[in-house]
C-alpha cells in the first residue's frame, strides 16, 4: 500500500509542472496564436471568426477555413515593427551587457567574501525585491528628471552647469533595465563563482600566471555557464519590457512591449497584436535554445 | 645513533657539515590573527632530497608548505631557495610548483592543455610545448588520454596529470599536497613507489606534506614531525622510529608501549630504570639521565617476546602477565598482554610458520621480555 501510494505521488509530482505549463502556458499560447490569425472586428470579442459549438463540427471547419496569416503580413510592410523589434533587441542587448559589466565584479566580490557576512551581502541583493517594482521604476524619474535628484546633485557640485537630459532618452531605459535586473543577472554569477575550488587559481598562479591571468584563463571561463545563465534571465524579458520604456523612455523610443500595449488598448486590434506577441516569441526562442545547449553541455562536463 | 648506521640509505647530505641547503627555512613564524600556525620554525632541505612533512591536521605543515609555494608570506623569518630569498616573491614567480590536495586540475581544459598550461605562461615555442608534454604524458603513463577532460578520468589518472602539470615546467622543486590521500589503500600504496622512482630518475627535491605515517616513512628521506607549528623531530625513517626523541614522537609513529619510571642507575652505555609496573629495565644508552631522574621507557610492540617459560634475563627486562586479547592479522598476531599491576602491553609476533603447535591462548599466564637494545630512553 505504502509502496503503491509512493508511486502515485511520484507521478503526481511529475504531473504537476506539465499540468502548469498545460493550462498556463501552452493553451493560452495557442489562444494568442489563434487570435493572430483572426481578422479585427467591431465586436465583443473584438476579432472573428468566433467559434461557437453549438453550430458543430461542420461550423468550426468553417469557422477554421476563415483563419488567414494577414496580420502576419501587416507586420513585414509596415517598417514600424521590424524597427520596434530591432529596436528591442538592440536595447536589450546594450542593457545586458551594461548590466554584466555592473553584476560581475558584484558577484565577484561577494564569492571573495567570508563566509560569515555572504548571506548579509545575498540578501542586499534580493532586498530591493521587497518594494513594488512600479515604484522602484517611479521613483527613477524623480532622480532622473532635468531637476531631479542626480541633476541638483552634479549641479550643486559644479561637475555640469547645464541640467543632463536623461529622462525620456534611451540612456533613462538602459539604467532603468540594469537597475531592475541586476539581481537575476548577481545571482547565477554568484552561484557559478562560488562553488569554483580556490585551489584552481591558486594552480595557475603556481604555474606562472599573474592574479589578472589567472582570472581570465581559469576564473572567467569557468563562470561563464553563470554569465550565460544571467544574461539570458535578463536579455529576454528586457526584449519584451513594457513598464520601464513606458515610463523612463522617451516618446521616440520603439520598443515592442510598447507596440504591443499601443496595439491592443489604443487601437484595439487584438489579432496584430497577437501577431507582434508571436513573433516576439519566435525570436526569444533562439536564445533560449542557445541557453538550453550551454546548460546541458555544462551539465555534461559535470559542473 | 651508531647503531643505526648500517640501515641508512647512502644519501645523507644532512650528516655532511660541508654540503649546503637547497631549501633553509630560517626562524619562520606565520601567525593568523591571534592563532600561531608556524612557530619560530627552522629547517634545512637538502638538493635531491625527498623530505616529508608529517603531522596531525592543524600541526602547520601546510601552513609551511603554501609560505614555501608563495600563497602565505612568513610573518616573521625568511625562507631561502637555492641562495636567493623568496620573500616577497609571488607564487607565479618562484621556481617551484605544487601539486594540490585537491588537485586543482582546469575542468575546462583537456588533458594536454592542463600539462601545457604553465609551459603557456612561460612563452616556450609551440613545438617545444607539444615535445614536454608528450613527454610528461609517457612519463605518467597518460598517452592515450592526452584530449580527456579531467572529469572523464579516474581518480588515480587525476593525480597523475595534476603530476605532470606540476613537473611540466621542470620547477627546482616540487611541493607535494597530500598527494596520496585521494586514492584507495592499494593504489596509494603502488603511486608511493612510482612517486619514488620518479623522484630518483628526475632528481629534482620534493617536499611532501602528509599526515599517514606510512606514506611518510616509505617515501622520505628524511621525515619532520610537526606538532603546535614546530618541528619536533628531523631523521630518517629508521631514526625516526627507532630513536624517536620525544615521547610525541614515539606514540605518534607507530605503536609503542611506554613504561615510566626513575633511573636507578646509569653508565657504560647502558642505564636502568626501575618503572612503575614493578619490574627493572636495563636499556642501552649512549647519553643516560641522571640516576635519580624520572624517565619514561619505550619499546615497539615487535620487540617484545610473549612466552611461556620464564627468560633467562628475568628479573632484568622480564614481566609475568596473561593474555588479555589475541588480534590474529594473518601476517602477525598482536597480544594484548595484561601486567600484574593491570598495565596492558602490546606484544606482535611475526607468523613465520603456517601452524603453530599449541599457540598461546587466552588468559594464559605468560612472560614478556626484550632485550636491552630493544627500546629507548626517553627524557621527557
Amino acid at each position: 500500500m505504502a509502496k503503491f501510494g509512493s508511486a502515485l505521488f511520484n507521478r503526481l509530482v511529475i504531473i504537476i509542472p506539465y499540468a502548469w505549463l498545460l493550462f498556463f502556458f501552452l493553451i493560452p499560447f495557442f489562444i494568442v496564436i489563434r487570435i493572430s490569425l483572426s481578422e479585427t472586428a467591431v465586436a465583443m470579442p473584438p476579432y472573428l471568426p468566433v467559434f461557437d459549438l453549438a453550430s458543430g463540427f461542420g461550423g468550426i471547419i468553417d469557422n477554421i477555413k476563415q483563419f488567414s496569416i494577414d496580420n502576419y503580413i501587416w507586420l513585414t510592410e509596415d517598417a514600424l515593427y521590424t524597427k520596434a523589434y530591432i529596436s528591442s533587441l538592440w536595447i536589450a542587448g546594450v542593457s545586458t551587457f551594461l548590466t554584466l559589466l555592473i553584476a560581475y565584479p558584484v558577484a565577484y566580490g561577494m564569492a571573495q567574501a567570508p563566509n560569515t557576512i555572504r548571506p548579509t551581502l545575498l540578501m542586499l541583493v534580493i532586498l530591493p525585491f521587497w518594494t513594488s517594482f512600479l515604484i522602484r521604476v517611479y521613483a527613477w524619474i524623480a532622480i532622473l528628471k532635468p531637476e531631479g535628484l542626480l541633476n541638483q546633485l552634479l549641479l550643486t557640485l559644479g561637475v555640469i552647469d547645464q541640467p543632463l537630459i536623461i529622462l525620456n532618452t534611451n540612456w533613462a531605459i538602459y539604467i532603468g533595465i540594469v537597475y531592475s535586473y541586476l539581481p537575476f543577472m548577481v545571482l547565477p554569477i554568484y552561484s557559478s563563482l562560488e562553488k569554483m575550488d580556490h585551489s584552481l587559481t591558486e594552480a595557475a598562479q603556481d604555474l606562472g600566471c599573474t592574479p589578472i591571468r589567472a582570472f581570465w584563463r581559469v576564473t572567467f571561463p569557468l563562470s561563464l555557464p553563470g554569465v550565460v545563465a544571467g544574461c539570458m534571465l535578463v536579455f529576454i524579458p528586457a526584449v519584451g519590457e513594457f513598464v520601464i520604456p513606458d515610463l523612463l523612455g522617451g516618446s521616440e523610443t520603439l520598443m515592442i512591449g510598447k507596440t504591443l500595449w499601443n496595439e491592443f488598448n489604443a487601437n484595439r486590434d487584438w489579432p496584430v497584436s497577437a501577431a507582434v506577441a508571436t513573433i516576439l516569441l519566435l525570436i526569444l526562442v533562439v536564445p533560449i535554445m542557445f541557453f538550453q545547449h550551454a546548460q546541458s553541455k555544462a551539465d555534461a562536463e559535470g559542473r | 645513533m651508531k647503531s643505526l648506521g648500517s640501515i641508512r640509505r647512502s644519501f645523507a647530505p644532512w650528516t655532511d657539515p660541508k654540503s649546503v641547503p637547497f631549501i633553509a627555512v630560517k626562524n619562520v613564524t606565520k601567525r593568523f590573527g591571534d592563532f600561531v600556525a608556524v612557530d619560530d620554525l627552522s629547517l634545512n632541505i637538502y638538493p635531491r632530497e625527498f623530505f616529508a612533512l608529517l603531522g596531525a591536521s592543524g600541526c602547520g605543515k601546510s601552513t609551511l608548505l603554501r609560505m614555501l609555494a608563495g600563497f602565505e608570506q612568513p610573518t616573521s623569518g625568511e625562507i631561502i631557495l637555492d641562495g636567493q630569498s623568496l620573500a616577497g616573491i609571488p607564487p607565479y614567480k618562484r621556481p617551484v610548483n605544487m601539486m594540490f590536495q585537491s588537485y586543482a586540475l582546469f575542468p575546462h581544459m583537456t588533458v594536454e592543455n592542463n600539462i601545457a598550461f604553465g609551459l603557456k605562461q612561460d612563452g616556450m615555442p609551440k613545438a617545444d610545448i607539444a615535445a614536454r608534454v608528450d613527454q610528461m604524458l609517457k612519463l605518467v603513463k597518460l598517452d592515450k588520454f592526452a584530449k580527456r577532460k579531467p572529469h572523464q578520468l579516474s581518480g588515480g589518472q587525476r593525480q597523475r596529470v595534476a603530476l605532470a602539470r606540476s613537473l611540466a615546467k621542470r620547477p627546482k622543486v616540487l611541493l607535494l599536497d597530500e598527494p596520496l590521500g585521494a586514492l584507495d589503500k592499494k593504489l596509494r600504496e603502488e603511486t608511493q613507489f612510482e612517486l619514488m622512482d620518479l623522484q630518483q630518475e628526475l632528481g629534482l627535491t620534493f617536499v611532501v606534506v602528509t599526515h599517514d605515517q606510512e606514506e611518510a616513512m616509505t617515501m622520505a628521506d628524511r621525515i619532520a614531525v610537526m606538532a603546535h607549528g614546530k618541528v619536533v623531530q628531523v631523521a630518517t625513517p629508521p631514526e625516526i622510529y627507532e630513536a624517536p626523541n620525544s615521547r610525541f614522537v614515539a606514540d605518534f609513529i607507530g605503536d609503542v608501549n611506554i613504561f615510566d619510571g626513575t633511573v636507578s642507575s646509569a653508565g657504560n652505555g647502558t642505564a636502568e630504570i626501575a618503572t612503575q609496573t614493578g619490574f627493572t629495565v636495563r636499556v642501552a644508552s649512549t647519553e643516560p639521565p641522571a640516576v635519580g631522574a624520572k624517565a619514561g621507557f619505550a619499546v615497539r610492540p615487535e620487540k617484545i617476546r610473549v612466552g611461556r617459560d620464564r627468560p633467562a634475563c628475568a628479573p632484568l627486562n622480564a614481566a609475568q602477565g596473561e593474555i588479555w586479547d589475541i588480534g590474529y592479522l594473518g601476517d602477525m598476531t598482536v597480544f594484548h598482554v595484561k601486567l600484574k599491576d593491570g598495565k596492558v602491553i602490546k606484544a606482535s609476533s611475526l607468523n613465520a610458520v603456517r601452524a603453530v603447535e599449541d599457540p598461546l591462548g587466552y588468559d594464559q599466564e605468560v612472560w614478556i621480555s626484550f632485550d636491552e637494545n630493544a627500546g629507548v630512553v626517553l627524557k621527557d
